[in-house]
């Protein structure tokens, strides 16, 4: 979808602020919220593509208004009031008012450390042919679909080359959307930034790409 | 640093702000349904509060410096090589390693939301997840450098690593001069998180 998130090539927004020592926290709900998006994450209630687009359907105007881990309470809302885990009553008043509905897994204080050091890696096998070679031209195409996707507005219909083939990764075109992980080729493409931006931009961006985005160059 | 965040807290007349409601309000509901354990949050934010943070990274910069068989290892395998040293998990399962050259300066955003190595650098400074880093880095990356203090001679290419899947970059900046016979913990020293992004340089 072509939502607030998809932030590449704005201009607008100021200049990057950045300050010097940063903690890692600047608030005390900060650490909370942002600990109980990962700790239902555990749940297994969605996968991290669900977990993108709830946020990329949160309004634009709340999107951008908000900071980081305001973003990231707010979309947990929306999964949690979707998936009936929580009543909006409830969120409103932070009291149980309806049984809670079964989960996969809750994850104990003790299974944390070997929980985050798995990780969830993506990448899968696949016995799909690999679409394109290192060195090859291939264009990004030109789509806007309605759901999850993770080819940027500022690459589509643009032209680049093939830098790094990374094996087949789960497609977060259809793990967003229940179609199941659907593994593609994974690809790093260069593009110059004088095809993305014009003439006068002497730069160039990498973009990793599923092969369901590219087109062999015309 | 248990529950010692909501000594802000007063019965009524409350000081928190209306995030900092919500927030309690859903934890204590979290809780209460039986989804999350009050003990396994204060595990994660102690995690990425003192145990996951950017000296981790600078450990595997420092490395590449002066192990050329370990920044072979990185240029190949990144995944592997970061492994080795016990970096591994969320947000890392698929390192790979940028290394800067007289020619070439990385630097790394995600555009479509805030995709960062946590295993090597903790989690993202506030400026790396804002919408002027996030929509600037790719159309006009020279100026942002300029913000950070980094202004780079016309002829060295600035190329951007757009994080738009489960890849998960790191930067290897550029040895400064002087540093000669210096330890692996002496250059550690002197990495910091922002070469790491490409968003800074090392100076000795």
């Amino acid at each position: 979808m072509n939502g607030p998130h998809d932030m590449g090539g704005f201009t607008g927004f100021g200049p990057v602020l950045h300050e010097a020592d940063e903690p890692v926290w600047h608030d005390d709900w900060e650490p909370r919220a942002f600990a109980l998006v990962l700790a239902m994450g555990m749940t297994g209630s969605w996968n991290i593509d669900e977990a993108r687009h709830a946020r990329e359907r949160l309004p634009a105007l709340q999107y951008w208004r908000s900071s980081y881990y305001e973003m990231r309470h707010y979309a947990l809302v929306l999964q949690l009031i979707e998936l009936g885990l929580v009543s909006a009553m409830e969120d409103e008043q932070g009291r149980m008012a309806v049984p809670p509905k079964p989960v996969k897994r809750v994850a104990r204080a003790e299974m944390i450390p070997a929980i985050l050091a798995s990780g969830g890696p993506a990448d899968r096998p696949s016995n799909r042919p690999q679409g394109f070679a290192i060195g090859e031209r291939v264009r990004a195409r030109t789509m806007n679909p309605r759901g999850h996707t993770r080819l940027p507005r500022y690459a589509r219909g643009k032209t680049g080359e093939v830098v790094a083939v990374h094996g087949t990764h789960v497609f977060p075109d259809s793990n967003a959307h229940g179609g199941g992980e659907d593994p593609h080729w994974l690809y790093t493409v260069r593009f110059t930034g004088a095809e993305l931006w014009g003439k006068d931009s002497r730069d160039a961006v990498c973009i990793d790409l599923w092969e369901p985005y590219l087109e062999k160059a015309p | 640093m248990a529950h010692d965040g909501h000594h802000h807290d007063h019965e009524e007349g409350s000081e928190l702000s209306p995030i900092a409601l919500r927030v309690k309000a859903l934890e204590s509901l979290l809780v209460e349904k039986g989804y999350v354990d009050p003990r396994a949050l204060d595990v994660l934010i102690d995690t990425y509060e003192t145990k996951i943070g950017p000296r981790n990274g600078a450990r595997v910069v420092a490395k590449a410096w002066t192990d050329p068989a370990f920044a072979d290892w990185l240029k190949r395998d990144a995944t592997a090589a970061i492994a080795s040293l016990g970096y591994t998990g969320r947000q890392g399962e698929h390192m790979v390693a940028l290394f800067n050259t007289p020619d070439t300066h990385n630097m790394v955003v995600c555009t479509l939301c805030s995709c960062y190595p946590w295993p090597v650098l903790g989690l993202p400074p506030v400026w790396y997840k804002s919408m002027p880093y996030r929509s600037r880095a790719v159309i006009e990356p020279r100026e942002v450098l300029k913000e950070f203090g980094v202004d780079l001679p016309d002829a060295k290419q600035v190329q951007v690593w757009d994080s738009t899947a489960e890849l998960r970059y790191l930067v290897i900046p550029e040895r400064p001069a002087g540093t000669d016979g210096w330890s692996e913990e002496q250059l550690a020293e002197i990495v910091t998180r922002n070469a790491m992004i490409g968003t800074g340089l090392v100076t000795a």
